[in-house]
Parts: structure tokens; sequence; C-alpha cells
């Protein structure tokens, strides 16, 4: 995404402003997911676990349960977030399909 | 009713429902064909992605590799999940707006060039085949196995069913029997470890059975137990793992990226009517293989637990019967190196590489083994992983129905994703390299006959390397999804995220990311495998990571060498801007 300057849309005066409101408040929406996505298995599941470790889920040493569990569960609930606010910023632009 | 019948008449019940289905579904049309029209449900199309992405390696060995590596094997669970995410988010919504049949296509369309589109013709099918040749070996284990029959007529029966409903349906028909392969290996798969969750811990849901504390009264948890156990037979904890970090994070996202990048995981978000559909649906998948994922870790927890207590110490004589069932099917040895006639566990290798079983038996009636000593560690026992998976309802002691069901399950897995795998190959044959590079003035009808005689050819080929696996089989997964992190993924992206992004700057990144893991791999696994040890490896990465340095380095070059070529055409920016807009 870093290649990705809102700028570089309006140079080819083909997108009309609408469009390119409706991909710039896409691109930061997927900012903070894919920061979600990268917190929760790289952060937790690994850079991180030893220190999260030390607390623990039931049987689960905390970073561990991360890395095989709670990383996954976070991944469905980014997915079916971010559907469903995509759609409501869809409808918002009028560029739902 | 003996377990025997009961496995022949649950895969014989199965594939008569794959083949019905497969008849009630033929495709007419090349869409049909390549993305069963379009018009599949987003539910049932993520559940056909989970059946399509759960291979042989997903259902046979997955929870067998996280039992013998504890965290480590958390690379497999968060990167063959986390690829959806990246799907869902930056990649399927878009190649569905945009509308085509293949993955071939939006590079070769979006890159304005048909060498792109050769590009990444070669690097799928080089993708596709590594990956399938190890599901036509699947079937072929799976039969002799459980069915007594020869791992070659195994594969051959395989290879029947599969062309039935790959060449006959095409996408169509490979979708809805993807659907019943699904009910079928998660059924499969579920019910043994409800049973042993439920026997180990007391709680029949394995996710929370995992957490939970042994039921043998000693009030440790599951995982400490095991912690404690492997500590003292000189193993490191089961929580803690071995390898580095470094290598844990790049292999990690390796998988992530390459699960994006795969083909015939891509191509299956072309088949749902709409933008938002495929978003939908990369979320169902999700869920579909996070029911399996999230039960594999605790399967492999209480399998190794399971195997330990039951094997630690015992005298041969003793052994449970599915030790010596498994021990006549070569996936278990026994040298008894301190000559007690008991068998002990610990690290390191019983003997040097796998079993040669010779003719005769030993005194205390085990096979004898004719490999190499390795007396430099207690360990005695030689154990395949995949029984963890496979003799797993015999070491619970379920009864002979939940064995024939795992039979059915294993082969379900390993069917529906060669099925997939076939026709991505079939259809960037037919449709990628004749219709829209050599031969365009062809007609519909030719392009569908091309696309199953093509798709039968895959079949053959396919088969045979199941017959006689070349031995870079086993060694080279790394590739398929190195390969399409390197490759594929960052094309793909940067088509979609950056308007600039032009022709010789893809051109030049693919090749770039792809030699360079390539040979990478390559070298560390066929050329050179005594020197792939952590001191020689790049920066500490193995070659099963180095696919994330291949997908920095495509990034790079591709940005560098767009910045000093001309922009690509002024279509090519409506384009995109067409693609990033779901409304048609």
């Amino acid at each position: 995404m870093s290649d990705n300057s809102p700028g570089a849309s309006e140079t080819d005066g083909t997108t009309s402003a609408n469009e390119s409101a409706y991909w710039s408040q896409n691109i930061r929406l997927l900012w903070t997911l894919m920061s979600i996505w990268f917190v929760v298995s790289f952060g937790a599941g690994i850079l991180f676990r030893d220190f999260l470790d030390q607390f623990s889920i039931g049987g689960y040493p905390l970073g561990f349960w991360f890395a095989q569990q709670g990383s996954i569960y976070v991944f469905i609930l980014l997915i079916v977030f971010y559907s469903i606010r995509m759609k409501r910023i869809e409808r918002q632009y009028d560029l739902d399909d | 009713m003996a377990t025997q019948t009961l496995i022949y008449l649950f895969v014989g019940l199965s594939f008569a429902l794959y083949i019905g289905i497969a008849i009630a579904s033929r495709a007419g049309s090349t869409s049909e064909f390549y993305v069963a029209g379009g018009g599949v449900n987003p539910v049932v199309n993520g559940m056909a992605t989970a059946a399509d992405w759960m291979s042989a390696a997903s259902f046979i060995s997955m929870a067998g590799i996280i039992a013998f590596s504890g965290y480590d094997g958390s690379v497999y669970l968060m990167g063959w999940t986390g690829g959806y995410v990246l799907l869902a988010l930056l990649l399927a919504p878009y190649l569905r707006k945009f509308g085509q049949f293949t993955v071939p296509d939006f590079i070769g369309t979006r890159y304005y060039s048909k060498a792109a589109r050769v590009v990444a013709v070669i690097c799928l099918i080089f993708i596709s085949f590594t990956y399938i040749a190890g599901q036509m070996r699947g079937v072929g284990i799976v039969f002799s196995r459980f069915l007594d029959v020869p791992i070659n007529l195994g594969v051959i029966i395989g290879m029947a069913i599969v062309f039935v409903y790959a060449v006959l349906g095409g996408m169509k028909g490979v979708t809805y029997t993807q659907v019943a392969q699904y009910c079928v290996l998660i059924f499969a798969y579920m019910v043994p470890a409800f049973f042993i969750s439920f026997l180990v811990t007391g709680n029949p849901v394995p996710q929370l059975g995992l957490g939970s504390p042994v039921n043998d009264g000693s009030g440790l948890y599951v995982l400490q137990k095991l912690d404690l156990v492997l500590q003292d037979m000189g193993f490191a904890a089961y929580t803690s793992g071995e390898k580095s970090m470094i290598d844990v994070f790049c292999i990690t996202l390796a998988l992530m990226v390459g699960t994006a990048g795969l083909p015939h995981v891509i191509v299956r978000f072309f088949t749902v009517p709409k933008a938002s559909d495929a978003r939908k649906s990369a979320g169902w998948a999700l869920v579909f293989i996070a029911l399996l994922y999230t039960t594999a870790p605790a399967v492999g927890a209480f399998a190794r637990l399971n195997f330990i207590d039951s094997v630690q110490d015992t005298d041969y004589a003793e052994a449970p019967a599915w030790f010596r069932n498994w021990e006549s099917n070569d996936l278990i040895a026994w040298r008894d190196k301190n000559g007690d006639g008991k068998m002990q566990l610990g690290k390191g290798d019983p003997f040097q590489g796998a079993p040669l079983f010779a003719e005769s038996t030993g005194p205390s009636g085990e096979r004898v083994v004719s490999n190499e000593a390795a007396d430099d560690n207690p360990n005695e026992v030689y154990v395949d992983r995949d029984i963890m998976v496979l003799a797993n309802p015999e070491i619970a002691n379920l009864p002979g129905w939940v064995i024939a069901l795992v039979a059915a399950g294993g082969l379900a897995a390993a069917l529906s994703t060669a099925a997939g795998l076939l026709l991505v190959i079939s259809s960037s044959i037919s449709h990628d390299l004749l219709k829209s590079t050599f031969r365009p003035q062809i007609t519909e009808k030719g392009e569908l006959l091309a696309a199953r005689i093509a798709a039968t050819a895959a079949i053959v080929v396919a088969g045979y390397l199941g017959i006689y696996p070349p031995g870079w089989v086993a060694q080279v997964v790394a590739f398929a999804f190195g390969l399409a992190a390197a490759s594929l993924f960052p094309a793909i992206f940067m088509g979609i995220f950056s308007k600039r992004m032009n022709r010789e700057g893809a051109i030049a990144g693919m090749v770039t990311g792809l030699s360079f893991t390539f040979l990478y791999i390559g070298w560390f696994k066929l050329w050179s495998p005594d020197s792939n040890v952590a001191a020689n490896w790049l920066f500490g990465i193995s070659p099963e990571g180095i696919g994330v340095i291949g997908m920095l380095l495509n990034f790079a070059v591709a940005i560098a060498v767009a910045r000093f070529t001309s922009a690509p055409p002024k279509e090519i920016g409506w384009l995109v801007d067409k693609i990033r807009v779901p409304r048609a």
C-alpha cells in the first residue's frame, strides 16, 4: 500500500472525486485491519510470545494460545468486520454492487 | 460389521456421491468449465474453497507435525489461515470485479503483455504440479493402508474418480463435489477429535480440551503435563519450540503470502456473482478451515500424550494391537538398543534414515530393521508422524466406523485438492496459452474441448508423479508457497494498489523473485542438501521461509524498474479504477 498516494489517482483525470474518497477510506480501513492482523499473529504469536507466556488463558500460555488458536479466531473476525464495514462504505458512496 | 467391510462401504458410498454430483452438474460452456458460470453462492463457495484448500497434508499430516514440533507447528496454523485475510482484504474482491477466468488473465491484461501472461502461466504450472504430486501420493497411501490395495492401483482409482468429475464437470462439477467432500472430511476429522478430547480431558470440545486439566487426577493441564513429560525424556518443552524467532517469523509470512498467491485458491473467488460476495466467501472459507485448523493442534497434543503413555517403557510383548498393525504397515519400527525387551522413547534417531525392514523377527518378535545404527541416543522407536491422525481412532479404542470415516475423509481431502489443481492447470493451458496467446481464433467449443484434453493430460501426469514420486516431491513443498509468495502475489497486489506499476516493473519483479527463491530452495533442498543448516542460511532463514525475501526483492525491483520506465497506458489506469469499485 506504500506506493499508493491518494494523489496518484487524480492525475489521469478519469477518477471521480467520489471514487477517490471511497478508495482512500478503503485504504485507511485496510491499514487498521492489516495492523491488527500483524499484531495478533506476528506480534502476540511470535515476537512477544515469551512475554505473553507468563499469563495464561485456561491451561494455555497466552502467547502459545495466540499462535495456535487466538490468531485464527481474530483472522475470522477481521474478514467479517471488513466485509460488513465495506458494504456500508460502498452504500454511503453509492458504489455498491 | 467388520472394520474392513465398513471401510469399503464408506469409501464406496462417498465415491458414488461425488460421481453422482458430477454427472448432475456437467459443464456446458467455457464459463461453466472455468468458473462455474460465476453463479456460486458465497457460502457454498466458502465450503468448496475449504475443501480445495485442505489437502492430504492438512488432513493426514498436519496434526502429526504439530505433535512432534509443538510450538514450532504454529507456523502452519497461522501461515495457512492468515493468508485468507490477505485474500479477502487485498486480492479477492478486486480480482472478482476484474471478472475473467484465470490468474494469468489478470496479470496479462493488467500488464498489457503476453510475456507477463506466459511468465504467470509458468509460475502457475510449476506451483500446481508440485502440489498435485503429493495429493495423488496421498490417495495411494490411504488406499494401501486402509483398503489393502497396492499404492499404484490406489493412485489409478483416484485418477479415474477425479477424471470423471473434473473433466466432465469442470469447475461447476468440482465446486459441488468439493462441498460434499468438505462435509465428509470435516465430519471424519471432528468425530475422533471429540472422542479423544473427551478421553484425555473430559471435555469433548478439542479447542477447550487443549486448555483443560488432564483427566488423570494429577491436576496438571494438558500442556503442562506434555511439557513435563517431554522434558523428562530429553526433548524441548512442547510449548517452547526450537526454531529461531526470525525463521518462525519468515516461514509464517511466506506461508501466508504464498496461500494468498496460490492460483487454485484465488480462482475459487472468480466463481461467485459479485465483488462483495468474494469478501464474504473468503470469510466463510476461513470459518470452515478454522474448524479443522483449531482442532489439529489439540489432536496433535492429545495423540502425542496418548502415544507416550501407551508406548514408553512398555514390554514389546504387551504392546497395544495398533502398534503392531502399523509396524506391519512400515510406519512404526522398534530396535531394542539396550536389550531389555521394553520400548524406550527419547530425543534423536532410533537408527539412520527411514526403516528398511529385513524379513526376520527379533528376540521379542519385532520386525528387524537393517538400517545403520545411531547409538548416540536412547531412542528406540521410529514413528511416522502421519500415524497421529491415521491411527488415532485405534489408539483411542474407537469403533470400526470411525476408522472407516477417517479413510473416507483422507481420500476426500486429497481428491478435492487434486481436482482444484487440475482445473487451474488445464484452464491455464487451454485459456491462457491457446485462446489468449497462441490460437486466438479457436472457437468456444474448441476451447472447451482443449480444456478437457488438458485436464486429462494433467491427470495422467499427476498420476505418473504419484506412482513414481520423484525424490524431490517431499522436499519441495516449500517451492509451491515460496514461489507463489515471491512471484504471483506481488504482481497481483501491485496491479491493484499501484497505478504506476507497469509491464517492465512487473515482469522484472516476477522474474527476480522467482529465480532468487527457486535457486535458494533448489540449492539447499536439491543440489546441496548437506549444507542445509542454519549456519549457512541467509539471515538464518530456512528454505521454507525464504519466499519472504524473494517477495521483498520482487517489490523492490519492480518499483525501481517502474520508476525508470514509461508509465502504463491510460486504459490501464481506467481498468484499475474499474476494478477498485464494486459497482459494475
